[in-house]
């Protein structure tokens, strides 16, 4: 990869250093389809951009993170710039400091790429409204991830209340592979017996994506749902209780599977927990509103402001 | 689809969720052959990999070995690692791999059909395949009677059981192609079939089909607005599809002599490519849209009167490659010194409707060409009148769009422009769009989604026995007249391995006052 580091600099040379390392490396032509935002925390920014780049890999993107270094002191914008290394993307980190950290979206703004999508990630703490975050009024797609702070509970219950048409987290991404098990899973059942009385869902103990997991099958089975605490790792087991039988799918050590019918063998079946790169892989796939997690987020924030913790009612809350 | 709607959790608005296939396996004939090891075995992997096959999926191999279910897991294994697309986890494997069975026998032998009932029997009780099961025949069509005859004989393309758990139950057959070498063998074939499975349940492989630039062909088309206006005999001067290979026949005599070049790739993949590129835009992407704008497109598909103009083949001949010293087709293992079989071929087409009348279609293929290319270049006329000196145009030759199917996909779009300088001069330029570079390196293979589109029984990506039966019947004159060539003593022109084909090809082209395009 070559790199190239710019100090006391501004967004134009940053700009104009893409040019030139494309120039130089012999391709001045770009493929690029969005631009990616990574914000992240200063000890975390350099791994959050390298994931970022290797998600990025099936879109081509340009990967600008930024890092605020101090808020305090002579105000002042640091670059690293790289292209190249097998990939059709560039990068920059970019770090602030003094004044200019309080106006991130102005050294971002320049450096969009022109017409295609900006998406945002927060691979750390998320704002309490990033639709509302200067930067991430830039973006059609913010991507945060509630299980990456410390109190993923609340994180999650934040960003559930804050949803606005774009917004999206990787807790609910993480469930993807469990929502297409359980819904091909209660294809196969005949609809005479296929009604679900009851769900149950185990996981570790603060876990964003359990939450969300109960509160779609809650909403979109009208059925009663239990949320029970295991060790983990994840999510450990989820039932569904129907007029035939329970169908189940248990996952002890978060890589093989158990497929439990009733009047079927027990089958075995890959569910990997997956790596970061991988969730937002998923995420730059389809850009455009997901309403099922609309619903399934404004379900569980009005659930979160009468506090109850299990559902019985009917229909999705809009 | 086998999604019913009364699923709550399935909505058509939740994108993320993946098309998973019902329970079911599949019985693979001719598991010791190049495609199931390069391209089946590890697509079912990939398939694995990435989530989208049933849990307790079961695939039964069956050949003339004396293997044990050990064994042929040990060739899965190996064609895996090999060829697999994805990286290979241990937990994906281990999973997949307790559903490997192996069914030693022949195909004349009734106990070796029994004992494949008795495997899918036990498969339906132990892993829970649920009675679904898909052929795939990766054998010489030659033997698919005597197969077809011994599954329909042990009861094996009876499903069974009830219906209407998760749907109905099924069983498919899967075809590769040559689908027939004519007319009528095709339709023998497509007989021996629909002897036994109904239209909806064969499922004819032709892997360009699944190939993402393939479908991409529909979304350019169909999507957007700037080529559609152009998409026509006002402004497309001709269309050339060219399938070239760098490589000879290899070890593949026994299937090529006899076949040759047109049957091998015109009578499938370029008329396929073809149809996509020309047809009318579908009601919808339903299959049965698809398949009507298809065969409406070939069903008005015409051959010039003069055949000998028009249509051109040739053998290579030994000499340089690449760099590299090769045989001749003559002199190849396995071929006769007298064989007319053609490892070039090229055809003149017209399509008899209002937006191509006038437009000639050329489409060539060829082994030990220049190198391996798959494209098809939409070239525009020139512009009516050219306000600048005709030497300032000299350099300028037609507009061309040209998709590329493989390899390094993409779109390459060819126009003018003017030369910086302070002379006006006007020279070709070339825009690319790189599948690759704007999107992922790793999509998914052709087989990854065709293998899929069976298990779901999904089947826009199919050809029917009417787009098959519509191609014999427009190539079926071409050979017959090559072949009374053969009579008269005019032998295939032989051309220089290495090149773009034989001067007749040239010869056909500079007729209508053309050249080929160097892809």
């Amino acid at each position: 990869m070559t790199t190239m580091e710019l100090t006391d600099t501004n967004s134009a040379a940053i700009a104009a250093e893409f040019v030139r390392l494309r120039r130089a490396a012999g391709s001045p032509a770009m493929g690029m389809v969005m631009t990616l935002l990574v914000v992240a925390e200063a000890e975390h920014a350099e791994a959050a951009v390298i994931s970022a780049r290797q998600a990025a890999q099936e879109h081509p993107a340009r990967v600008l993170g930024v890092v605020v270094e101090a808020k305090r002191g002579h105000g002042q914008v640091d670059a690293t710039v790289g292209i190249g290394d097998g990939w059709g993307g560039e990068s920059a980190l970019i770090r602030l400091t003094g004044e200019v950290a309080k106006h991130p979206a102005s050294v971002v703004l320049p450096l969009l790429l022109p017409d295609s999508p900006v998406v945002v990630w927060w691979p750390g703490k998320a704002p309490a409204d990033p639709a509302a975050d200067p930067i991430g009024r830039l973006a059609q797609r913010r991507i945060t991830d509630a299980a990456a702070g410390r109190r993923p509970t609340a994180a999650m219950r934040a960003a559930c209340a804050s949803y606005t048409r774009g917004n999206t987290d990787l807790a609910w991404t993480r469930l993807t592979p469990w929502r297409a098990l359980l819904a091909a899973a209660l294809d196969q059942q005949p609809s005479s017996v296929s009604r679900v009385s009851e769900v149950g869902v185990v996981a570790e103990r603060a876990n964003p994506s359990a939450d969300l997991l109960a509160r779609w099958l809650g909403d979109r089975l009208h059925a009663k749902v239990t949320r029970r605490t295991s060790e983990g790792p994840g999510i450990t087991e989820v039932t569904l209780t129907t007029a035939a039988g329970d169908l189940r799918i248990a996952r002890p050590d978060g890589r093989l599977a158990t497929l439990s019918t009733p009047g079927r063998p027990d089958r075995p079946i890959a569910l990997k927990r997956r790596s970061v790169p991988e969730l937002l892989n998923e995420e730059l796939r389809r850009l455009d509103e997901d309403e099922i997690y609309a619903a399934t987020a404004r379900s569980l924030a009005v659930a979160a402001s009468t506090s109850r913790t299990t559902t019985d009612r009917r229909g999705t809350t809009k | 689809m086998s999604a019913p709607s009364t699923n709550p959790l399935r909505d058509p608005q939740d994108r993320r969720l993946p098309r998973i296939a019902g329970p079911c396996g599949m019985v693979l004939f001719g598991v010791t052959g190049d495609l199931s090891r390069k391209k089946v075995m590890p697509a079912i992997y990939d398939l694995a990999n990435r989530g989208l096959l049933p849990p307790g999926f079961s695939l039964v191999g069956f050949a003339r070995r004396d293997w044990a279910d050990e064994d042929f897991a040990e060739v899965v294994h190996d064609a895996v690692k090999q060829h697999a697309r994805t990286e290979f986890r241990e937990e994906v494997w281990e999973q997949l791999s307790e559903g490997f069975r192996f069914v030693p026998g022949d195909f004349d032998s009734a106990d070796s059909f029994d004992h494949l009932r008795a495997v899918i029997d036990e498969l339906d009780e132990l892993r829970g395949t649920g009675g679904n099961h898909a052929f795939y025949l990766a054998i010489p069509p030659g033997a698919f009677g005597k197969v077809v005859a011994q599954l329909e004989g042990h009861g094996l393309t009876d499903p069974g059981g009830s219906a209407g758990v998760g749907g109905e139950r099924w069983r498919r057959v899967v075809v590769e192609k040559p689908f027939g070498h004519d007319l009528g063998s095709a339709q023998d074939l497509n007989q021996i079939l629909h002897s036994v499975f109904p239209e909806g349940s064969i499922f004819r492989i032709d892997h360009y089909l699944g190939k993402e630039t393939v479908q991409n062909i529909l979304a350019m088309r169909f999507a957007n607005s700037m080529f559609e206006p152009v998409w026509n005999s006002n402004y497309v001067d001709h269309v050339q599809i060219t399938m070239a290979e760098d490589i000879g026949i290899g070890g593949r005599a026994g299937y090529y002599d006899g076949i040759g070049a047109a049957r091998d790739v015109i009578q499938n993949h370029l008329l396929q490519l073809m149809a996509l590129v020309a047809m009318e835009e579908p009601v919808s992407f339903e299959a049965s849209a698809l398949r009507i704008e298809k065969q409406k497109l070939l069903s008005s598909v015409r051959l010039p009167e003069d055949l000998a103009g028009t249509t051109a083949r040739g053998q290579y001949a030994a000499g340089w490659a690449g760099g590299e010293k090769v045989r001749g087709f003559l002199q190849e293992e396995g071929i006769a010194k007298s064989s007319t079989t053609e490892t070039y071929a090229a055809v003149t087409l017209h399509v008899d409707n209002r937006r191509w009348a006038g437009v000639p279609f050329y489409l060539r293929t060829g082994k030990r060409l220049g190198r391996r290319v798959t494209e098809v270049a939409v070239v525009f006329k020139r512009a009516p009148h050219l306000p600048f000196d005709a030497t300032e145009t000299e350099e300028l030759t037609q507009n061309a769009l040209v998709i590329r199917i493989q390899p390094d996909e993409g779109l390459t779009m060819r126009f003018g422009s003017k030369v910086p300088g302070t002379q006006m001069e006007i020279r070709d330029v070339n825009m690319d769009f790189a599948y690759g570079g704007s999107f992922t390196e790793s999509s998914p293979e052709a087989y990854e989604r065709l293998i899929l589109d069976v298990l779901l029984g999904d089947p826009p990506l199919f050809p029917r026995t009417e787009e098959v039966e519509l191609s014999w019947r427009i190539l079926d004159p071409v050979l017959d007249f090559w072949a009374a060539q053969d009579t008269l003593g005019k032998r295939p022109e032989q051309y220089d391995s290495g090149s773009w084909g034989p001067a007749a090809a040239e010869e056909m082209l500079a007729r209508d006052g053309r050249i080929w395009r160097r892809p």
